[in-house]
């Protein structure tokens, strides 16, 4: 019987570690709500449907990479019939999503996702909406 | 001696075998025969002839290769054992070493612009085991650095040392890069592209648009009509060691 203070305490830190997890989460004000992507204001639409670009946009960059490197298909022509120019940094960047800090970069550290190695060489615009500027300003090449 | 029926078998298959095998090594010869020599019609061979005599007249000047340099993002690395070339100038008696003599020997110092051969038969293609550089049919020696892995079997494979290698992360030395062409990473190899971003808007090379003096003519060497086949039938031109055999699309008009 005189063991019941010391069952509880042990219970008690059993339950605070098990917890801790929550507890680290509530203190951070972390949600499970991914980071919201800001759509580009002046287009509509992206080269694919967002649900399919969310999940698969991996796959359409790779296909556009062995695309215009190894089989000369330098323009990619969407379901709706535009023709964009096959080019990460040039059309998926700096005509829309601004920068791999703005975009890329917040959904996979929010999803754990190990950084792709596509900025090993390929530049992101600069992270101000200095980009995004000057495609409106007609900048852009 | 008797043969017996056994026997007798035994040789037929044998003989099936040499007559099949002999058959197939000629069919796979003759398809490779294809393949290198093949048919030039309705196909492009880009190639390049530099007017060499221009050069000497402009002795020292390199903007030829600062506009590839700075095109390509090709970082200006100060360690030579690092450094990363595409387009540069080479001492003539390294460029041409068995074409010198006594006098020629007198114009040490003069230096020649030197790139990739773009070669109709590459060494550094048939060397790579991942095909991270191959061959275009417009004759174009194409690097894929997403797939190079680095092992440097093509650098050792080129006769004429147009490829280098990024020992070092090449960004720090860029200055402000081209914002329109990807920079390389570690670990991989790089070349001349003879442009093929700007061929296929319909653009000259770099080189050729920043020469001054038109030193550089490029274009169609299947097309006879072409410029640059205009030159090379007016004018006595060299390739960089043709003996070996890999076929260069540089010429240089001497």
């Amino acid at each position: 019987m005189g063991d019941r203070p010391l069952i509880y305490a042990g219970l008690f830190l059993f339950v605070a570690l098990v917890t801790l997890p929550v507890w680290q989460g509530i203190a951070a004000q972390s949600s499970t709500v991914g980071p919201e992507l800001k759509a580009p204001a002046h287009k509509k639409q992206c080269v694919a449907p967002r649900a399919y670009m969310r999940e698969a946009h991996m796959e359409l960059l790779m296909a556009w990479r062995d695309g215009k490197v190894r089989k000369h298909e330098r323009h990619y022509t969407a379901a709706d019939g535009t023709v964009y120019n096959v080019s990460l940094t040039g059309t998926c960047l700096t005509q829309c999503h601004g920068s791999k800090e703005k975009f890329c970069d917040r959904c996979h550290e929010y999803a754990g996702v190990s950084a792709p190695n596509c900025w090993g060489c390929h530049t992101s615009p600069p992270a101000e909406p200095g980009g995004v500027a000057a495609v409106a300003a007609g900048g852009m090449r | 001696m008797k043969l017996t029926r056994k026997d007798f078998l035994r040789v037929l298959a044998g003989s099936a075998v040499a007559v099949g095998a002999g058959t197939l090594v000629h069919a796979v010869g003759s398809a490779n025969d294809k393949e290198s020599a093949g048919s030039t019609v309705g196909k492009k061979r880009w190639g390049m002839a530099v007017d060499l005599r221009k050069c000497r007249e402009e002795k020292g000047c390199d903007l030829c290769s600062r506009a590839c340099h700075r095109t390509h993002n090709v970082p200006q690395i100060p360690d030579r054992a690092h450094e990363v070339k595409w387009l540069w100038n080479e001492r003539h008696d390294k460029v041409f070493p068995f074409q010198q003599n006594d006098y020629t020997r007198q114009a040490l110092g003069e230096t020649v612009p030197i790139l990739c051969n773009h070669c109709t038969n590459p060494a550094c293609v048939r060397v790579c085991p991942t095909q991270a550089t191959w061959k275009r049919t417009d004759g174009v020696v194409m690097m894929d650095y997403h797939r190079c892995i680095g092992c440097r079997y093509c650098m050792a494979a080129c006769p004429y040392g147009s490829r280098s290698f990024n020992y070092v992360d090449p960004r720090p030395y860029l200055g402000t890069p081209n914002p329109d062409f990807p920079t390389r990473t570690t670990g991989v190899v790089e070349k001349c592209n003879f442009c093929e971003e700007r061929l296929a808007d319909g653009k000259q090379p770099a080189c050729v648009e920043a020469c001054p003096r038109n030193a550089m003519v490029f274009g169609d060497l299947n097309d006879g009509n072409s410029p640059i086949r205009q030159l090379l039938s007016g004018r006595y031109a060299v390739q960089r060691q043709p003996e070996l055999g890999c076929g260069p699309s540089i010429f240089y008009l001497v």
